[in-house]
């Protein structure tokens, strides 16, 4: 007689096979996790670390010296050209390239020129000064002291592109142990209640402190994961964008030579602002340089909400002529990456949301170590296997 | 708190992940309400965002010692 003929026997087996086959995902995922995390927390606790500063970059800088601030004046006083600017800006650096000009949006009097080797210079060549909107008066460099040593470490390690790409990895890495972390959850704390926190001994009380930390930040830390792994891929996008629809908006300029005399800043920027009302400028490119064409001006504007002033839209202008070329919204990518920026900073709702995300960052440092603590600790029980009595932390079956 | 709520339960789904899903979700929107609008806004995101840090005192506050 075959066991399956007995449906009493036959049940229990199923049974005993659902029960082994709970086991074996629970070891698999648990695999994931741990190696997902192991290969990862250096380089996790590296970003968390470096990151908790750059939350308060802005403060910092202005403590320090390094956030140039500009003149006071009467309301009303007209702006300097932007011309004049320029012309100031090269003179400073001189034998250098403008490759862009900037407005920050929390500092309407203060513009940003970079400058640099030539127009399509390494990132890391660039100088960014800033100038008086009014007056035109340098007012020091943008962006030096030690916050730069953080964003480059945060960035790429000062690794360059290959640098920023495997910190994306980790990142990627980071996000694989936070899924299998909220699918290991269930059976390691089935039977405990939402936050409970007990001191029986040190191993347990950082177990129930990784399991408290890591649930309650789940969301915060998945999208400050992913926000932070598309900003990885940004200038893979930008090439993808530049390869596609900027070829296709530049390819009546194919084969023309790249201008000679650039057009008036003032009344390229005038145009941009025809072309697109209602919006604001957000930054000018210069030709050559990696957001734009070698024959167009690239002026990016910008709305007005916390949203739509994320949301850049890029108008293409003659070089030599000033002319609106073209004007298109950036493809669905674009924007993902650009409004995904804030969701990483955690820059856009003032200083409480910045206190709270540093808190949040504190708490993601706790569940990496604790984490770390928790698979040493493993270790070595596995190693002193022969000392019974030990209480385990096991899955409840 | 209690260790133990039941050591016989198997556990039921809401009683493991709806904590952390309320907080889940509560987070996204506070994330996302800053982002749509500048006013009020902000104001939820401190609040949404800030359950996670405000849950985790509580607990700590009513923990057990053993």
């Amino acid at each position: 007689m075959s066991r399956r003929a007995s449906p009493i026997n036959g049940s229990a087996d199923a049974i005993g096979r659902e029960a082994a086959l709970k086991a074996r995902t629970v070891r698999i995922w648990s695999v994931v996790h741990t190696w997902s995390s192991l290969i990862s927390t250096l380089f996790l606790l590296l970003l968390c670390i470096t990151g908790l500063p750059l939350i308060f970059h802005h403060e910092i800088d202005e403590l320090l010296g390094y956030d140039p601030k500009p003149e006071i004046v009467q309301p009303g006083t007209v702006k300097q050209s932007i011309d004049e600017i320029a012309r100031t800006a090269l003179a400073h650096d001189p034998g250098r390239v403008l490759q862009y000009i900037l407005w920050d949006k929390d500092e309407p009097n203060t513009v940003i020129a970079f400058t640099n080797n030539k127009a399509d210079g390494d990132p890391d060549a660039a100088t960014l000064r800033a100038y008086d909107a009014h007056t035109a008066k340098p007012l020091g460099s943008v962006g030096g002291g030690p916050m730069l040593i953080f964003l480059k470490l945060h960035v790429d390690m000062f690794a360059g592109h290959p640098g920023k790409l495997f910190l994306g990895a980790m990142g990627f890495l980071f996000l694989v142990a936070i899924v299998s972390g909220v699918v290991l959850y269930w059976p390691f704390s089935r039977r405990l209640s939402f936050g409970t926190l007990r001191d029986k001994s040190r191993r347990i009380a950082w177990f129930d402190w990784h399991n408290l930390l890591g649930a309650v930040t789940i969301a915060w830390a998945l999208v400050v994961g992913a926000t932070g792994v598309i900003n990885t891929l940004a200038e893979v996008m930008l090439s993808q964008w530049k390869a596609n629809e900027l070829a296709d908006m530049v390819k009546p300029y194919a084969g023309k030579p790249p201008p000679v005399h650039l057009a008036s800043l003032d009344k390229t920027i005038e145009r941009a602002r025809t072309t697109a009302p209602g919006m604001n400028i957000s930054f000018i490119a210069f030709p050559g340089t990696p957001f734009t064409s070698s024959h167009h001006f690239a002026v990016f504007m910008r709305g007005d909400t916390p949203l739509t002033s994320r949301l850049l839209k890029p108008v293409l202008l003659d070089g030599e002529t000033g002319e609106v070329s073209d004007a298109r919204d950036l493809p669905v990518y674009l924007k993902a990456l650009l409004v995904s920026q804030p969701l990483h900073f955690g820059d856009y709702g003032g200083m409480p949301l910045k206190i709270i995300w540093a808190l949040l960052d504190v708490m993601t440092i706790v569940v990496i170590v604790s984490g770390l603590y928790l698979w040493i600790v493993k270790r070595r029980k596995h190693r002193n296997h022969a000392i019974a009595g030990q209480p385990s932390l096991q899955p409840s079956r | 708190m209690t260790t133990a709520r039941n050591s016989r339960s198997s556990g039921n789904w809401w009683t493991v992940y709806g904590g952390p899903l309320l907080i889940g979700v509560l987070s996204v929107a506070g994330l996302l309400s800053a982002l749509l609008s500048d006013g009020p806004g902000r104001y939820f995101s401190w609040l949404a965002l800030g359950a996670p840090v405000i849950v985790t005192a509580w607990f700590f506050a009513r923990r057990r010692r053993v």
